[in-house]
């Protein structure tokens, strides 16, 4: 296990350094600077901005320097938001993304698992393909299409609901977001249990659980979840990196200032510090959290080992 | 093609009338019945021979499936009477085939009928900027616009369809492309098996845990925009090369089994280079789950490509998608709520019937896939 997880680490660190060459790399090929506006700036202005952010320095000067900064976790000034560091803009927008993100994923996870389970116990009854045709739909309608019609609903016919904006951790400004953005993982969610619960409920030791007189309850709840989980544990993985995506779509939608609104302002103001340290972000913690979902599966799963 | 991955239901009619023409044997080479069923879905005909019966998925389609057998048909003949017989996917079918067709001959008729195209702006604009469906001006009904207007007064309907085209058109060119890589890496690692395949799997298994659509945002955001056709490019390029992962594990894992088989021996045996072999020989033996999670790749490339555009990243005027479509119409979703909603719903029952088709032919294609 321990050997595991050193070794998973040894790929793990490479790895966040490579996407975030990768990000460099793509901004630096692109034509055009960051500094350029409409207006043609002088010579001799030009040639000060590029002393003063380093670019009048060879490629891998530069790159060194980008890379150093990374590796001490400290991204550096913004370009836009002058008076912030990019660690400063990311411990102001990360609560508020994963105020979004965690509410959305454990709304997921309660219904996606209830509405899984009761389906595969009830498989083929007309429950089973009321839960499992929601979850189709769940799949097939975009978040920017369901997250405007709630708004539509909730905020502005039915005066329930704030359409939109950052009110604080618990309020209802969160209500439509997290509706919104847990759409998606409940649907695979509840297929995922259901695949999974209905393999298990056939398997022999779930016959051995009934056979030796346990209460239906204790079967499902103690014997068959434990098992019926399996996919949807290996699923956290990818989720994760979904769960961005989809956080970005959300934010923009209900005008939230988290990660992912910061995320495509600095790309469109072409932003290099901050959209460095936004995908450095995002790809330590996906990949700590692909770790930590191996090695919760090796617990979960007796069967598996490192 | 080869018949070997039908699965082979040996019923009563199979048994007692003529034997298979084929030489499919109905009792394994022993002369040992097959193997005992898993067990039956509630609700299931249970065979009246369980020693004949091979899976829960076949008892339903087992009669279907010995006429296709006594009369010689294909897997694929088989495969699509199973499709046409589960009504979900059947459903999903024919829902795609018109949105396609309606895609596809649909504004040329709009123009004939009302002379509209997806950007023409009328010379009247400032009066039909954003009317509702169905009417005029004037507050009468009319059949002009079905899906009222957008905020310049061009014709709804017609901008849908044309971003349909779009739309239908990145999915399908972007699963090409990650049809192209996939199994391309995935049959070249199966077949080479050692050392290349630990690094070449290694690899894929890296890059599954990189959020790529990152990526793929400072990629559009920092080389499109220069014109809209390079954008559509770029976004058909970008999104293929990001959604191949899959599709070479699935590649793989096909080819491994395949790769013992005699026929891959006697090809080797009478000199055909590896290239060939993976090829010519391999890949089209694989073809079944390639097709399947190709269907089951369209609906989820449409999805990103919507996504990219409603960030405004991707699809650029004059052209639209859905996605794009979707972004200018919740500028106004208060006032307006149809410009948001038709595009929207579209755009979901097409993802919809696309999802429903692809678990069908999966059902369909693979019995023994089938996930209950």
């Amino acid at each position: 296990m321990f050997r595991f997880i050193v070794r998973r680490l040894l790929v793990t660190v490479p790895m966040v350094l490579v996407v975030i060459s990768l990000t460099w790399a793509l901004i630096r090929l692109a034509p055009g600077n960051f500094y350029e506006g409409e207006r043609k700036l002088p010579a001799s202005i030009e040639k000060n901005i590029r002393a003063k952010y380093g670019l009048d320095q060879p490629v891998y000067v530069q790159y060194g320097h980008v890379m150093g900064n990374i590796l001490r976790l400290d991204f550096g000034n913004s370009l836009r938001y002058e008076n912030e560091t990019v660690n400063e803009i990311l411990r102001r927008t990360v609560p508020v993304s994963a105020a979004i993100g965690v509410s959305a994923y454990l709304l997921a996870l309660l219904v996606g698992v209830t509405m899984g389970t009761v389906a595969a116990l009830k498989q083929n009854s007309k429950l089973d393909y009321a839960a499992m045709g929601l979850s189709m739909l769940g799949i097939s309608v975009p978040n920017f299409v369901l997250g405007p019609i709630l708004v539509l609903v909730f905020s502005l016919s039915l005066y329930w609901l704030p359409p939109a904006r950052w009110g604080g951790f618990p309020s209802w400004n969160l209500l439509l977001p997290v509706l919104t953005l847990s759409a998606v993982y409940m649907a695979y969610i509840a297929r995922l249990t259901r695949a999974g619960m209905l393999e298990v409920l056939r398997s022999d030791y779930i016959r051995t659980a009934r056979a030796k007189g346990l209460t239906e309850r204790q079967v499902v709840m103690r014997h068959a979840l434990r098992g019926g989980l399996l996919p949807v544990v290996s699923f956290t993985g990818p989720a994760l990196a979904i769960l961005i995506t989809g956080t970005v779509v959300v934010e923009r939608i209900f005008a939230m200032p988290g990660l992912g609104n910061y995320f495509i302002n600095a790309n469109l103001n072409r932003d290099e510090p901050l959209i460095l340290g936004i995908v450095a972000f995002a790809s330590i913690l996906v990949l700590v959290f692909n770790l930590l979902v191996d090695i919760a599966y090796g617990i979960i799963d007796p069967r598996i080992r490192y | 093609m080869s018949d070997d991955r039908t699965p082979q239901v040996p019923t009563e009619e199979g048994r007692s009338t003529e034997p298979r023409s084929q030489g499919q044997p109905s009792l394994t080479p022993r002369g040992t019945p097959q193997s005992p069923p898993v067990s039956a879905r509630r609700g299931d005909e249970i065979h009246a021979f369980p020693e004949t019966a091979v899976g829960e998925g076949d008892v339903r389609t087992s009669e279907e499936d010995a006429r296709a057998a006594a009369s010689g048909t294909s897997l694929w003949r088989a495969a699509w009477r199973r499709l046409l017989r589960n009504r979900l996917a059947f459903f999903g079918l024919v829902v795609v085939c018109l949105i396609i067709l309606s895609v596809i001959v649909g504004p040329p008729i709009i123009k004939a009928a009302t002379g509209f195209q997806y950007d023409t702006i009328p010379s009247d604009s400032k009066f039909v900027q954003s009317f509702p469906p169905f009417s005029s001006p004037d507050g009468q009904f009319s059949a002009t616009h079905p899906m009222g207007t957008d905020s310049a007064g061009r014709d709804m309907l017609a901008r849908v369809l044309q971003g349909g085209r779009i739309s239908l058109m990145v999915g399908v060119i972007s699963t090409f492309v990650s049809l192209l890589i996939g199994i391309t890496w995935g049959a070249t690692a199966g077949y080479l098996g050692g050392k290349a395949d630990d690094v070449m799997m290694r690899i894929v298994d890296v890059l599954y845990a990189i959020p790529y659509m990152m990526i793929v945002i400072v990629l559009l955001a920092f080389f499109g925009g220069r014109s809209p056709l390079q954008q559509i490019f770029l976004l058909f390029a970008a999104l293929g090369a990001v959604s191949w992962l899959t599709m070479a594990r699935i590649v793989r894992g096909q080819i491994m089994s395949l790769k013992n088989q005699e026929f891959v021996l006697a090809a080797r045996a009478t000199g055909v280079s590896t290239p060939k072999i993976i090829f010519r020989h391999l890949v089209p033996n694989a073809l079944g789950p390639v097709i399947v999670y190709a269907t089951l790749t369209i609906p989820s490339v449409m999805l990103q490509e919507a996504f990219l555009s409603f960030l405004g990243l991707g699809v650029q005027a004059p052209y639209a998608s859905w996605g794009s479509l979707a972004q200018e119409g919740i500028q106004n979703i208060a006032v307006f709520p149809w410009q948001l909603i038709f595009p929207g719903v579209t755009m979901a029952l097409t993802l919809f019937s696309l999802n429903f088709l692809g678990d069908g032919l999966r059902d369909a294609l693979d019995p023994q896939m089938r996930k209950f």
